[in-house]
């Protein structure tokens, strides 16, 4: 697989014009959503660790769109567009990052635990890897109640040397499980370049080795992440464990307030030129689309998410009993005994 | 009222929950022939392959699996053949099946039961003999079950399955084989309620002695022991320890003044601290001798017998507190 650039973006020759459009608009709403939250930081109203994926929307775009809401969905650190693309409210997920009453997981989770079980996100993880397990359990779920959903479970191309990662492919193997698994490989695992810590080939030859049938595709590439998702998808709703590798690049540091020192400007620069949101914008002028109505809906999607800022801002805090809410049934630590 | 012995209870636990709700399923390595210790033996035949599942040694897949599928609405019954080997799936149990819940602001419920059998079994030396109870005690979010009988397996186990949080059911390798009476017929009733409930298994006057697990039965021969000494001696079993029955054992400690908690696990850190210290805090005034704790020195566990039974807690060192705690003297070996 050869990456390829914006001179050569690639589409098919009769891509469907209205979806591309579509996938435009949802990227540019998570990079929105992103950029709002990054100027919170310095704004000092979100307060944790947030893990911007500007840069990656296309993988977020093309894979989580691309499953149907009952379909389940497992992120990592890094889940705010693959949260929005499954069809969370970027309202309630602004405020979640701010710590905010109306929050999706009531202000309790923030950034790095953001869940919507309403569209079936089951959570973003604060551990590298540990969504893998959990993703081949919850296809298991579905499989023993003999229902026909998918699970997809992205993580980074750091999390493939994490144990979990080998566990739950070969989970998900040999149990047959509807679970297509997702590394979004941005070459970095947070300041280390990922292939200086990884033996061998890299995520799509673990994943052969187990005999899941792996595919490499340009992850900035919006339609070409799709078509890849959608192709594996049929093997998957049959039970076969499919591997997705989507190259891309993080455009910004690894959390919100990282300078990413560790690489260069030009280096930076060089992959701002494959800026999938561009590319995808390149492809729709040249199908016919106006520019000016493509920046629209880029300026739109600015309004939206500056409009979800104001609302988390003037959010109230959540009711401080709400700490001891959701611990536990037996042995709940409201009720004094305790 | 029959007899029956612990393995039994779990086994037939297990098998009326799996019929009683579809959604019980079971996993784990080996337990189609029968689990380690044939705890689940004959239930394939029943329940075939799906629902008692043979899994690959990946107990971290084991465990996060189980989380992902208690998620989506299934009832996991986890086998950790010994708890020393769920240390492999730490994060899964503790960050993952513990935290869900809470972190997700209560959008999802994790029901899963992780069974790690737990204790001293003769010579498994150092990696398959330890207590480590308190360390889930420790962390919110978990139930922590220990039972010491075949009765209170089989109705703490049906509580642990019916109820919605993450239950870490640990049993003692050296009571598979103890008989007891067992009521006739299922679990009936809400076996839930149970769970943070102690039992008094012998009633006294002169010293609380409160054990769980395998320890209770020293602390029952103890007792024996005491009572021919002149010196009552009520033993209560607290049967779980997350949460754990502080109105019983306050109780009992105020009406004999005296606290003698007993554990197979390491004294250090052990959960015989907490309620050692929740007694002084509560029942300074009524205490009529220092509240104290026995349990394992701080080493590993060995293999040979005479370096194993060297950090048993014996009822003679059961007896020979008490004794000491009552104002008797100590023997001269205790
Ligand atoms: C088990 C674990 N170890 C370390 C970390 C700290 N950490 C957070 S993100 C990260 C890098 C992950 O890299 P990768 O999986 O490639 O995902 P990316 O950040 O590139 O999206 C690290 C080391 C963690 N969260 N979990």
């Amino acid at each position: 697989m050869t990456a390829r650039t914006a001179e050569s973006p690639g589409a098919p020759p009769n891509f469907d014009r209205q979806r591309l459009l579509d996938q435009y608009r949802m990227m540019c709403r998570i990079r929105a959503f992103e950029e709002a939250a990054v100027g919170a930081i310095a704004d000092k109203l979100v307060l944790g660790a947030i893990h911007p994926s500007i840069g990656q929307e296309a993988v977020a775009v093309g894979v989580c769109g691309t499953l149907d809401r009952a379909d389940i969905l497992l992120s990592t650190h890094r889940g705010h567009g693959h949260t929005m693309a499954k069809g969370a409210d970027p309202v309630a997920m602004m405020c979640e990052l701010f710590g905010r009453a109306g929050g999706c997981c009531s202000g309790k989770g923030g950034s790095m635990h953001i869940a919507d079980f309403e569209v079936g996100m089951l959570g973003a993880n604060g551990v590298v890897g540990a969504n893998i397990t959990i993703a081949a359990g919850a296809a298991h779920a579905i499989k023993l109640k003999g229902e026909d959903r998918v699970v997809a479970c992205l993580f980074g191309d750091g999390a493939i040397n994490r144990g979990p990662f080998l566990e739950g492919l070969n989970w998900a193997q040999v149990f047959g499980l509807n679970v297509l698994f997702v590394c979004e490989d941005n070459g970095f695992a947070a300041s280390t370049r990922t292939q200086a810590m990884t033996a061998g080939p890299g995520p799509a030859a673990r994943a052969e080795s187990l005999g899941i049938p792996a595919a490499e595709v340009d992850g900035n590439d919006v339609l070409a992440v799709e078509a890849a998702t959608k192709e594996l998808l049929a093997d998957v709703r049959r039970g076969k464990p499919r591997f997705l590798v989507a190259k891309t690049y993080r455009l910004t540091g690894h959390t919100g307030v990282d300078p990413a020192p560790y690489r260069t400007a030009e280096e930076v620069a060089e992959a701002w030129t494959r800026d999938p949101i561009a590319r995808a914008r390149g492809l729709l002028e040249t199908a016919g689309y106006a520019g000016d109505d493509l920046a629209a809906i880029a300026d739109s999607a600015q309004r939206e998410m500056r409009a979800a800022y104001d609302t988390a801002r003037a959010a109230p805090w959540p009711d401080s009993d709400l700490a001891y809410a959701d611990v536990q049934d037996v042995g709940d630590p409201r009720m004094v005994a305790f | 009222m029959g007899r029956m012995t612990y393995i039994d209870a779990a086994r037939q636990t297990l098998a009326e929950e799996m019929r009683r709700d579809p959604t019980v399923w079971a996993v784990g390595e080996d337990l189609g022939r029968g689990g380690v210790f044939t705890q689940y033996k004959g239930l394939v035949e029943e329940f075939g392959p799906d629902r008692i599942s043979d899994a690959p040694i990946s107990e971290a897949a084991i465990l996060g699996a189980a989380v992902g599928a208690a998620m989506m609405g299934t009832r996991p019954v986890v086998e950790m053949r010994f708890s020393d080997f769920a240390l492999c799936a730490v994060d899964e149990l503790v960050n993952q099946a513990a935290k869900a819940r809470y972190m997700f602001g209560g959008q999802s419920r994790v029901p899963m039961v992780v069974r790690e059998p737990i204790g001293m079994w003769r010579s498994s030396a150092a990696q398959h003999s330890q207590s480590l109870e308190a360390w889930y005690a420790h962390i919110p979010g978990l139930v922590v079950v220990t039972p010491a009988t075949p009765a209170d397996l089989r109705v703490l186990l049906a509580g642990a399955i019916r109820c919605d949080d993450p239950v870490v059911f640990m049993e003692h390798k050296d009571l598979w084989a103890l008989e007891g009476e067992v009521p006739d017929g299922p679990v009936d009733g809400d076996p839930i309620v149970e769970l943070g409930r102690a039992r008094v298994a012998r009633e006294g006057r002169d010293i609380t002695i409160v054990s769980w697990s395998a320890a209770v039965h020293g602390a029952m021969a103890a007792a024996e022991t005491l009572g021919t000494e002149g010196i009552s001696a009520e033993v209560i079993d607290l049967r779980t320890i997350w949460p754990w029955d502080r109105e019983a054992v306050l109780a009992s400690v105020r009406r004999t003044g005296r606290l003698l908690v007993v554990h197979e696990a390491v004294a250090a850190g052990g959960f015989g601290a907490e309620i050692a210290a929740t007694v002084a805090e509560t029942l300074h005034g009524d205490l009529r001798a220092p509240v104290r704790r026995l349990g394992a020195p701080r080493i590993p566990i060995s293999y040979a017998p005479p370096l194993e039974d060297r950090v048993r807690v014996t009822p003679e060192a059961i007896v020979a507190a008490a004794r000491s705690m009552v104002g008797q003297p100590e023997a001269a070996d205790g």
